[in-house]
């Protein structure tokens, strides 16, 4: 997925060049808009002019399906673009604020600057009241610091929050748009005057691409687990077949007594042989696809120290794990060597060995589900003399570059 | 809509002569594509109150450099070695400046002028600006945003917040408006 491109890697110039480049187009459209002057504006809530509700929720749904059109076809990877996170309650109560002023005011931050920007003495005023808005809001919200960041729901969008596909919710919201607006093409006839039948024929032929390419995203549907590794493999698919990524056992050995690294060991086995033998600090995660995915939000944005292991009996789920988790961009992703099997040829004293019928089986017999209990859960690591060749190296954490209004 | 021309304009030798605004849904999608090429490129949206934000950050910083390292708020915008002004936010500000201008001065637009309702007075509509600009600065800092990067920007991407933030605002403003119907009716 090519987008959004590495800004770390285009370097500050470029980025800031860019990022002013898009300013540019952002104002300019605030501006041809009419955003600038405030009458217009606030004339909305009085329900004689639209331009306000028409413009903002036309971008809302062009951006919505262009967005999620690229997500769709894989252009665009939608976990590294910045959601603003949503805090419900300070989010309702400072909107609402907004709106009063912004109703007061006529302008917002934005279409004051664009106001300002032509020469409009009242734009400029109100962005110095902004300035005042924002140093009160600076000097005061230390003391209501637990509130501000109370109801905290993090990164929330309304398909992950309904569990829906995004093409759906797409489609959902733009018919809702398209609805609204003929609802305000009437209001605006008894209104203002304005006969919607005079209005451009176009809008129509608008409305009607993006309603083909919302129900394009739906049957394309969600971007999978697989989508997302087929466009890593070419650079994954070889750290496992050169084996980088499977580390020897007292390599973890050493990595459970290591007190600067952080460890989490992920055992995709079965709940039977989860019972009969674990890590002592291992956390079962069934072995199927939709379990591994589902752990992968928990394992990312860890401390950078942090090292995962993934472990099966052999080294087959396990490897399966590995790649949907580092598909899901969980990194520092290892694989135990010769799984919980080879585990015990080394460390497992009491354990008594069996033929296996099929791979990935367990190849010990224990006389009681001992779980973690025992000696080689959590071997002696002074005991042990192995000769082993390290592989785990500590990557650099940092895909997600975006920090919204900051 | 009458104009009234107030000081100097940038159209040298001629009186205010606005060209009118374009088509609503076409400057939608034009703002929507704006909005959707800053999402592909950089994986962010829009955004405004952030750069008041950082400006005064900034300044704050020169008068009362410990009062913002003490701060717990401000501290992660100006404190100890923090620049404020370098990042992103900030370039897009001054693009919007420069973008407003140039769609203003095309349609012959970008002259000085106290834009108001006919019933009220300069005075009476530069001190509501004020008032409404320090609402607003305050709320979309108490939002976590503003009408760019909350409003048009998460609703774009379907962020849960956003769209409570939209019913909000609005919400706001409706119940504002038959308050102040004298700000802007005639």
């Amino acid at each position: 997925m090519p987008f959004p491109l590495d800004l770390h890697a285009l370097g500050t110039p470029l980025t800031y060049t860019i990022f002013l480049i898009i300013g540019i187009g952002f104002g300019f459209m605030l501006e041809q808009a009419g955003f600038g002057r405030s009458t217009k504006l606030a004339a909305q809530f009085y329900f004689k002019d639209f331009a306000m509700f028409k413009v903002m929720f036309t971008a809302v749904i062009t951006a919505m399906v262009l967005i999620y059109g690229s997500v769709a076809i894989g252009i665009l990877d939608f976990r590294a673009v910045f959601v603003p996170g949503t805090y419900l309650w300070p989010i309702a109560i400072g909107a609402f604020i907004l709106g009063v002023g912004f109703l007061i005011g006529g302008l917002c931050p934005g279409t004051s600057i664009a106001g300002a920007a032509t020469l409009k003495i009242d734009a400029m005023v109100f962005l110095g009241g902004v300035v005042i808005g924002v140093f009160v809001f600076g000097e005061t919200v230390p003391y209501f610091m637990d509130f501000w960041t109370t109801s905290d729901l993090g990164r929330l969008t309304i398909p992950d929050w309904l569990d829906l596909p995004a093409g759906l919710v797409v489609l959902f919201v733009l018919v809702a748009a398209l609805f609204m607006f003929w609802g305000a093409e009437k209001l605006g006839k008894m209104t203002t005057g304005d006969d919607p039948a005079d209005a451009p024929k176009a809008r129509y032929v608008g409305a009607g691409i993006l309603v083909l390419m919302a129900v394009a995203i739906l049957l394309i549907g969600d971007p999978t687990t697989e989508d997302y590794w087929d466009a890593i493999a070419a650079e994954e698919q070889p750290l496992i077949d050169n084996r980088e990524v499977q580390i020897h056992p007292g390599e973890l050995l050493e990595l459970m007594n290591d007190g600067y690294k952080n460890l989490i060991l992920v055992d995709v086995r079965d709940q039977r042989d989860y019972n009969q033998f674990h890590l002592r600090a291992a956390n079962q995660v069934a072995p199927t696809a939709d379990a591994v995915e589902d752990a992968a939000p928990d394992l990312i944005g860890l401390d950078p120290r942090t090292v995962i292991v993934t472990m099966s009996n052999d080294e087959q789920d396990a490897t399966t794990a590995w790649k949907s988790l580092t598909a899901n961009n969980v990194i520092n992703v290892y694989i135990l060597e010769g799984g919980i099997n080879g585990w015990l040829d080394i460390f497992g004293e009491d354990a008594d060995p069996k033929p296996v019928n099929y791979p990935d089986e367990l190849a010990f017999t224990f006389t009681s589900a001992i779980g973690g209990r025992c000696v080689a859960s959590d071997p002696d690591a002074h005991e042990f003399h192995l000769v082993f060749e390290p592989k785990v190296k500590i990557a650099a954490a940092g895909a997600v570059v975006g920090g919204g209004c900051g | 809509m009458t104009i009234k021309p107030w000081g100097p304009s940038v159209h040298k030798g001629k009186a205010p002569n606005p060209r009118p605004f374009p088509n609503s849904y076409l400057v939608g999608v034009g703002l929507g594509v704006v909005l959707f090429l800053s999402v592909l490129i950089t994986g962010d949206g829009l955004g405004a109150s952030g750069a008041v934000q950082r400006v005064w950050a900034w300044f704050e910083s020169l008068i009362v450099p410990h009062h913002v390292d003490t701060n717990i708020y401000l501290v992660k915008y100006a404190g100890g070695e923090a620049q404020p002004l370098n990042h992103w936010i900030v370039m897009l500000a001054i693009g919007v400046v420069i973008g407003g201008f140039i769609s203003g001065f095309i349609g012959r637009r970008v002259y000085t002028e106290i834009v108001k309702g006919p019933l009220i007075s300069n005075k009476t509509r530069l001190l509501f600006a004020m008032l409404g600009g320090s609402l607003v600065g305050f709320g979309a800092r108490f939002a976590r945003g503003c009408t760019s990067s909350q409003g048009l920007s998460g609703s774009a991407l379907l962020s849960v917040g956003s769209w409570l933030f939209m019913m909000m605002f609005f919400a706001g403003a409706l119940v504002a408006a038959p308050f102040f119907k004298k700000l802007w009716n005639d």
